[in-house]
């Protein structure tokens, strides 16, 4: 089963749940961290690192002895990624290019040559002894964040297990969209604020989009009947898990350890939780 | 002599120059020679998502500009227009026949790489 948590507003706990629930079911499951641009996970999870793999996308190169500098690539490209420069000739910035492949369509000369440029890497760890954390990284300065992530979640594991967990970016733009998609079940991570529930709305309007089954779960709770459930019965929302506010957590966190280390109770909750979500009982 | 482009959000040479060189709204060319003054537009970048510095460094080259007086300049558009053989002087918030006067006694200081860096670097 393939499950993402999200949240669309940051900081409400995605990855902090995310390792938990990992963690309460690491034997039958692998967590992969989509948060491309700032992937987190491993400074809490401690393990080996035992594969390491570019991602490439295809990106323009100019064979100058054909280019004629009739700047039709330029004009092509809707990502202001390239530029003619007098008689230097075009100039090509990667880091900008979407990989649509326009600029070599409208070259007149077959100037234009797509070649593999790498924008992104992926590493395994393995946590414990066999349990799988797989990581994406985007290069500093790239853009192409859901070619890493649909990558990541693509990358075949050393072992199969029955679960897979997704620890999606914050937001709700195309990072968001590309981890998320096709997953059989989203969990939304909010916290009970104006905030959160703003942000969560908007997570919802594009998971219903998605047509995504999806449920929540409150993180920093000081009362059961807070602002997220009543937004959640309102709308008829399943609230999955209620995880209260305590400072033992924060200080934990500040350590670099998990939830489940400040709070272990809550081991037995994910493990029922998994068991629902994947329809055990 | 050359064409000399000012970043600017007026349209004259009265205008204070724009300290922002990629998403300033237009940039007033002048022809030192003539003494001639023009005004070209560079708003269709001011929206952009990514590479505004690239495209009005583009913009500027397309308008055969060979010296550009801003206020800052970053490594993708310095990159474009040191190619271009573009000379880039920064200037500071001040009307453009100013610093026009202040370029001829060269009073400005010449950039020899980006002076700031990008915005998502």
């Amino acid at each position: 089963m393939n499950i993402a948590i999200a949240s669309g507003k940051g900081g409400t706990g995605k990855t902090t749940f995310a390792i938990a629930f990992f963690l309460a079911n690491q034997e039958r499951s692998r967590l992969l961290d989509c948060d491309v641009e700032e992937p987190n996970v491993h400074l809490f999870l401690k393990g080996k690192v035992v594969k390491e793999e570019k991602v490439t996308l295809l990106m323009p190169e100019i064979d100058n002895s054909l280019c004629t500098n009739c700047g039709k690539c330029v004009t092509a490209c809707q990502f202001n990624a390239l530029a003619l420069a007098g008689k230097a000739g075009v100039i090509i910035f990667t880091e900008l290019c979407h990989s649509c492949g326009g600029c070599a369509l409208a070259c007149p000369e077959g100037a234009i040559k797509e070649i593999d440029t790498e924008v992104g890497s992926i590493s395994t760890t393995l946590v414990g002894d066999s349990s799988e954390l797989t990581t994406g990284l985007l290069n500093i300065g790239h853009s192409a964040a859901p070619a890493v992530i649909i990558a990541v979640k693509k990358n075949k594991p050393i072992k199969e297990v029955a679960h897979r967990i997704v620890d999606s970016p914050a937001g709700t733009s195309c990072s968001f969209v590309a981890s998320v998609s096709k997953s059989d079940y989203v969990i939304l991570v909010t916290e009970p604020t104006p905030f959160g529930l703003h942000d969560l709305a908007l997570a919802i309007e594009g998971i219903r989009e998605l047509k995504l089954p999806f449920g929540v779960v409150v993180n920093r709770i000081s009362s059961p009947d807070n602002l997220a459930t009543a937004f959640c019965k309102k709308n008829d929302i399943p609230v999955l898990l209620q995880i209260e506010e305590s400072r033992l957590v924060a200080e934990t966190y500040s350590r670099g350890g998990t939830l489940l280390d400040a709070l272990p109770h809550l081991k037995q909750d994910l493990r029922d939780l998994l068991d629902r979500l994947s329809g055990v009982i | 002599m050359a064409i000399i482009a000012f970043s600017t959000s007026g349209d004259s040479q009265e205008a204070l120059l724009d300290l922002r060189f990629g998403r300033c709204k237009n940039f007033v060319l002048c022809d030192v020679e003539a003494n001639k003054f023009s005004v070209v537009e560079n708003s269709q970048n001011m929206d952009a998502a990514q590479g505004a510095g690239i495209q009005s460094a583009q913009n500027v080259i397309d308008h055969k500009a060979e010296v550009l007086i801003t206020g800052n300049c970053g490594p993708k558009a310095f990159r474009v227009l040191n190619a271009a053989g573009i000379s880039i002087y920064l200037g500071e918030a001040k009307p453009i026949v100013e610093l026009l006067e202040d370029y001829k006694k060269g009073l400005l200081k010449k950039a020899d790489s980006a002076n700031v860096e990008g915005h998502w670097a």
